[in-house]
Order: structure tokens, then sequence, then C-alpha cells
């Protein structure tokens, strides 16, 4: 009764023409309200603004190292193919045209350039400036032709790393000679070849065509390219379509009781389980149990399918809920069978969400790498695996191994190789949303 | 009058005897005894949860899809026990139809909506076939003359009042014996509202016609039959015109004249 005495007094203090809402304190509030909206508004934009900037960061840094890695430095030497050195002319055999001494047809041909060098050590450092592929560049055109034998040829071989490193001034040019790996002799000869132009940094196919090396200015990533290729079509075919049909069941088919209920949390804790745990369970039962192959995508693809396969259940589910049921029961009163109500339309509804979940999911294992090396998917292999079976590596795989390498000339490798894994991702995510797109529809 | 047995001399195309409606624990119609004469409009009427919707969907088992739902009793599609452990829920969807409160079409083409029902019962052997029926079923859904030259259009892309159309054209398609229709106007402006009660008048010289509703207007303007649910029992059922001018019961009096409900 208080308060209600106390109205009529508060009321007759204020002037006539203001209401509750324009007093003082009123606007006061009415201020703070605005200054708390501003605050998180600025708060927002601040977080997105690091987030950018991070990631601008993170872009540039890879792009800035890994950029170089595209251009490698190439020689321009005139090639005797000597039939003495190599084979007879007239030979067609390949395995005989491979084992010539191409060293030495190198070596001759250097000399010839620079006779001056004709020490025995200034002749090591000649052959030290070419890469130990350039032998295996030569053979390779030989048995890819052996009507080369006894012509000459100008051919592009690459260079060693040293030499590539130098050129491209990633190592310090001006240290002592002692300090240096290119001599001062050798210095001379790279810049008398770049005089005459037969030495410059020419598009790098290697890395796009060849594995992995010991040499850096050897390296390639298509070992690993077709290695992630065989390992995620393996985790799809298999992850897919099981997940998928579990998804249905549970959804649509499966009784709600304690057990559909143990089993859908399990699978949500399936999701969060680190991914190395799936390496061990990979070894374990794929390679200890079943006796599969060691550092074979097909078992790697498995692997990844069991980690990936909670994450594309759970898409799968939420896109089906997402489905009205208006749709189900007009299936099912037109006579539909429930299997016939899923399938012709709460499916075909819930696709572009299960796609989008999906490539999610494949983007993720594409990254992958621990639970690889646990089933010695982390070797050396210099080919390019041939079938899902063979002994393979995998991009980030690869990637972890070059950036455990001590020489300098891998460093570029390492950013390279990343540059390529973030553009496979990035189509993949743009193949998200285009199949998102497509298959969108309204009801 | 105060069972639902028919007193009329039209056939009985579906009866119930006795139905009781649960959900888990919940008894949601209790000893329904109702009659469902042949090629005539049955409406249904009753304050909201009164178990009118629940009745019609035990008509043809679509209750099966709820959890927890069970039906005792007996309800009868001429001979057919419709709860008999031998019947074929596709087979009985197919003979009684259904068009629903929301209209909800297919987000498929026009012609997709009306030719899928026709297409998993087999109903027709060739493409000219199907053509046939779902021109019918548009022209008898009064659809034809306004979707006839756009068939390969959207379903969705209709108006509101068109697209209940098209989901009676789809439930025509399949050629049932009896439609269910749960407050097929509810979500309509009058106009189409009027559209689709005249479309109802036209069919039941075909069908046997089974129309929840909560507007005494339409009930009385479409329905041959009305039977008055209340709190899970049917308090009456008779001729529309007896029911709306002289019902026996008070409750049924107390709802038409607007005093509950």
């Amino acid at each position: 009764m208080t308060d209600m005495a106390a109205e009529p007094n508060q009321l007759a203090a204020m002037p006539a023409d203001q209401g509750i809402h324009m007093t003082d304190k009123a606007k006061r509030r009415l201020k703070a309200r605005y200054a708390a909206e501003r605050r998180f508004r600025l708060i927002g934009m601040a977080a997105i603004l690091f987030s950018l900037a991070a990631l601008a960061v993170l872009l540039f840094t890879i792009l800035g190292n890994g950029f170089t890695a595209f251009r490698q430095t190439h020689v321009q030497l005139e090639i005797q193919f000597e039939p003495d050195q190599i084979a007879p002319v007239g030979t067609t055999d390949t395995a005989k045209l491979m084992q010539g001494n191409y060293g030495a047809l190198i070596t001759k041909s250097l000399q010839q350039r620079f006779p001056e060098a004709s020490s025995r050590s200034n002749r090591r450092a000649l052959e030290a400036l070419m890469s130990a592929g350039a032998e295996v560049q030569l053979a390779r055109m030989v048995a890819d032709d052996p009507s080369l034998l006894g012509q000459t040829r100008k051919v592009w071989l690459p260079a060693h790393s040293n030499v590539d490193v130098f050129v491209k001034g990633q190592v310090d040019t001006t240290a002592a000679e002692a300090d240096r790996r290119i001599k001062d002799n050798q210095l001379g000869w790279i810049n008398a070849l770049k005089a005459t132009g037969d030495l410059e940094l020419r598009f790098n196919t290697r890395f796009f065509t060849g594995a992995d090396s010991r040499e850096p200015e050897l390296v390639g990533v298509w070992g690993g390219v077709v290695g992630s290729f065989y390992t995620l079509l393996v985790t799809l075919a298999v992850a897919f379509p099981l997940g998928i049909m579990a998804a249905i069941y549970l959804e649509e088919f499966a009784p709600k009781n304690r057990w559909t209920e143990i089993i859908e949390v399990n699978i949500n804790n399936l999701a969060a389980v680190p991914s190395i745990v799936y390496g061990l369970l990979g070894l374990a039962v794929f390679i200890g149990f079943f006796g599969m192959p060691r550092s074979a995508p097909f078992v790697g693809g498995l692997v990844l399918a069991l980690m990936s396969l909670p994450v594309i259940i759970i898409a799968a589910r939420a896109a089906l809920r997402a489905v009205p049921p208006s749709i189900r029961q007009a299936a099912l009163g037109l006579g539909a069978s429930p299997l016939q109500a899923v399938l012709h339309h709460v499916l075909p509804l819930a696709m572009p969400g299960i796609l989008t979940g999906t490539i999610i999911a494949m983007a993720h294992a594409l990254g992958e790498t621990a639970p690889l090396l646990m089933i010695g998917m982390v070797a050396f292999i210099v080919d390019v695996p041939a079938t899902p079976v063979d002994a393979a590596t995998v991009l980030p795989v690869q990637i972890f191994m070059w950036a455990d390498s001590a020489e300098r000339g891998f460093v570029e490798k390492t950013s390279a190789a990343i540059i390529v894994l973030l553009v496979f991702l990035l189509l993949m995510n743009l193949a998200a949303i285009l199949l998102r797109k497509k298959f969108e529809r309204r009801w | 009058m105060q069972n639902g047995y028919s007193t009329s001399n039209a056939p009985v195309k579906m009866s119930a005897r006795k139905v009781d409606v649960f959900y888990g624990d919940k008894q949601a119609l209790k000893g329904i005894d109702l009659d469902v004469p042949a090629r005539s409009v049955t409406a249904l009427i009753g304050p909201s949860g009164c178990g009118k919707s629940t009745f019609l969907r035990s008509l043809n088992r679509m209750n099966d899809t709820v959890r927890g739902c069970r039906v005792q009793g007996e309800i009868k599609l001429d001979t057919l026990d419709v709860y008999d452990n031998s019947v074929d829920v596709v087979q009985l969807r197919a003979r009684v139809g259904m068009v629903f409160q929301k209209p909800n079409p297919f987000p498929k083409s026009i012609y997709e909506n009306v030719a899928y029902g026709p297409r998993i019962h087999g109903l027709a052997e060739s493409r000219e076939e199907l053509d046939a029926i779902v021109e019918k079923s548009l022209k008898q859904a009064g659809l034809w003359k306004e979707v006839g030259d756009r068939l390969a259009e959207g379903g969705t892309g209709l108006s509101g009042g068109q697209q209940q159309r098209l989901c009676i054209a789809r439930a025509l398609a399949v050629s049932p014996e009896v439609i269910l229709m749960d407050e097929p106007c509810s979500a309509l402006d009058p106009i189409a509202t009027a559209h689709i009660e005249e479309l109802i008048d036209e069919l039941r010289e075909e069908y046997t016609i089974v129309i929840v509703t909560h507007s005494m207007q339409q009930a009385a303007r479409v329905s041959q039959r009305t039977a008055f649910f209340h709190l899970g029992i049917l308090v009456e059922t008779g001729d529309t015109k007896t029911i709306f001018t002289n019902p026996s019961d008070e409750r049924t009096q107390g709802y038409i004249t607007g005093r509950f409900g």
C-alpha cells in the first residue's frame, strides 16, 4: 500500500508532458543499452579482423616460401650422346640404354664449356653443379628415343639444390667462402652460364609429376597426390554408403529406446576420438589381425573411413531430420512403403546436407596425418603408386616428411606442397558449395 | 440416434465399432461407433483435441506411423478388417487416400506429383496411360485448366489453393475408394476454400469422403452426415441437416451455436 501511496507523488514531481519512458533515468538506461550494443559489435569486428589477419599471415608466409619451388634452376648443356659411353648405335633394349654412363657425358660437356677447370678438385666442383637427376633424365631421353645415339643435342638439365637455393638467394650469398656450399670457382661458372643464358629458372614440371626423392631439386608431389586420391577413394567408397545407411536406419526406422540412445551417444563420442587412436585401431585390426599390407592407401582409406563415419552419420541424420514430416506423410498417405517414402522423397531432399557433411569429412580426411603414420604411410617412396594396395604416402604425410628434412632446398618444397594441399581443400569446399546449390530445393 | 449406426439406406463403406485409440497411456478415443455411408461426405466436427483427426487417421492406419499409438476395436472397409494382421498397409492406403491439413506437394514437378502414386502401385502400363491418369486426375481436381500447359513446373510454385487441389489430384490418381481429408481448407483463403468445397461436392458422386473440419459452415455446406466428437467420445451423429437444426444432445447444441469449443 505504501508503494501505491508513493506513486502519485512521483508522478506529480514529473513535468506534465513527460511519461515514465522520458525521464532522465530512462534516457541514461537507453544510452547504456546503445553503448553495450556498439561495444558488442566492435568486439565482434575485432575478432573477425584478428582471424583474417592470422589467415593473411599464414597464406602470405606459405605463398612467399612456397612459390619459388614452382621454378627450378636448370642448366643448358650441349650433350654428345656417345655410343661408347652408352650402347652401340641401333640398340633398342631399354634396360641396356638406361645403364649407360651418362654422368661421363655431363662431365665432358661441362669440361668442354669450362676447359680451364681441369684439375681433379675443379672437376669435382664442376660435377657438383648438376643434380643426380640429370643423368636419369638423359637416360630416359635415350630410352624413349634410341635414335639420339651418336648425336649432339642441347638439353636443359636440373642443377643441384645447392646451386638452386644460391641462385634463388635463399642462402647467405655474401658469407665467407668456407661457410658457403657454393665456392668461389663454382660461383664464377654459375655467373658465366647465366651470362650466356644457359642457366635459368624454368618451370618445375618435375614437382607436379614426380614422387619423393632424397634430392630436394628432384622431389614431386604427384606421388602424394595419387596416394591421397586412392586413400580418399577408399574412404568415400566405404564411409559414404555405410554412413547414409546407418543414418537412415537410425533416423527413420530404428525404435527409440535405451539401445538406440546408447548407440547415438557412442556415435557422437566417436566423432570426438583423437584421430591417432583410429591409426592404432587400424594397425591392430587391419594390419595385425587381417594381415593387410603396410603403407597401402587401401588400409589408410579404411582407417580414415572409420574416422569419417561418425561425422557423416551425424551430418546425414541432421539432414534427414530437417526434411519436413509432411513429405513423409504425403508419401505414406499415397500408399508408399516406408522405404519408398525415404528413398523417393526424404533422401533426395536430404542429399544436399548429406553431401556437404560428407565433403567436409573428406576434406578433413585429406588433411589427416597422424593415423596414417601409425599404419606406415610415412615410408620413403620414390614411385607413384599404381594401385591402392601399392606402398604410398599421402600429401600431408609428404609435407610432414619434407618439413623434417635438413636440407635448405626442402623448405620451399614443403611450403609448395602445402599450397597444393590447400588448393585441393579449396576445390573440395567449392564442390561442396556447388553441390549444395545444385540440389537445394525449397518446400 | 445416439449411436453412430447408419439409419439411411445408403450402403456402408467404412464402419467403426468400439474403437479405442491410445497415445502411450493416454486414451484419445473411447468406444467410437460410426458408419461412413458410401458416395457421400461425412464431416467430423468438434473442438480442438476432441479426437476427430485421430479417428480420421485410424481409418487408413496413418496412426501406425505415430510412436506409441495403439488402436483397439474394429474398423472395416467394406468387409475387410483394417487392423487385421493380414492387411497390407500399402494396399489399404491405396484404397483409402488422404489429403492433409497443410498442402504438402512433393518438391517435384506437377506431373511427377500426380504420377507418383500410379507409378509406385503400377497402375499404368505405358507412358500414355500415365499421361492419361495425370490428366484425368488434374481435371477431376479442377486444376487442369490452370496448370495443363505447365506440368513440368514445380508443384511448390503454385498458390496455396492450387497446391491443395494438386494434393487432391495426387490422391485421386491412385483411384482410391475413400478419401480422408484432414481440415483441407484451414490454410487457405475463402476463395480457395470455396473452390475446394465445390470440388468435394463433385467428388462425392464417385468417392466416399470423410472430412475433418473446424468450420461449422463448411460442415453444413459440404456434408450429408455429421459426427460430433467431444473429449474423445462420439457425442452424436446423424444427417447434417438434423444435427445443425435439431441436435438431440445438449453438447452438440452448445458447440454448433458457439457456446463452447
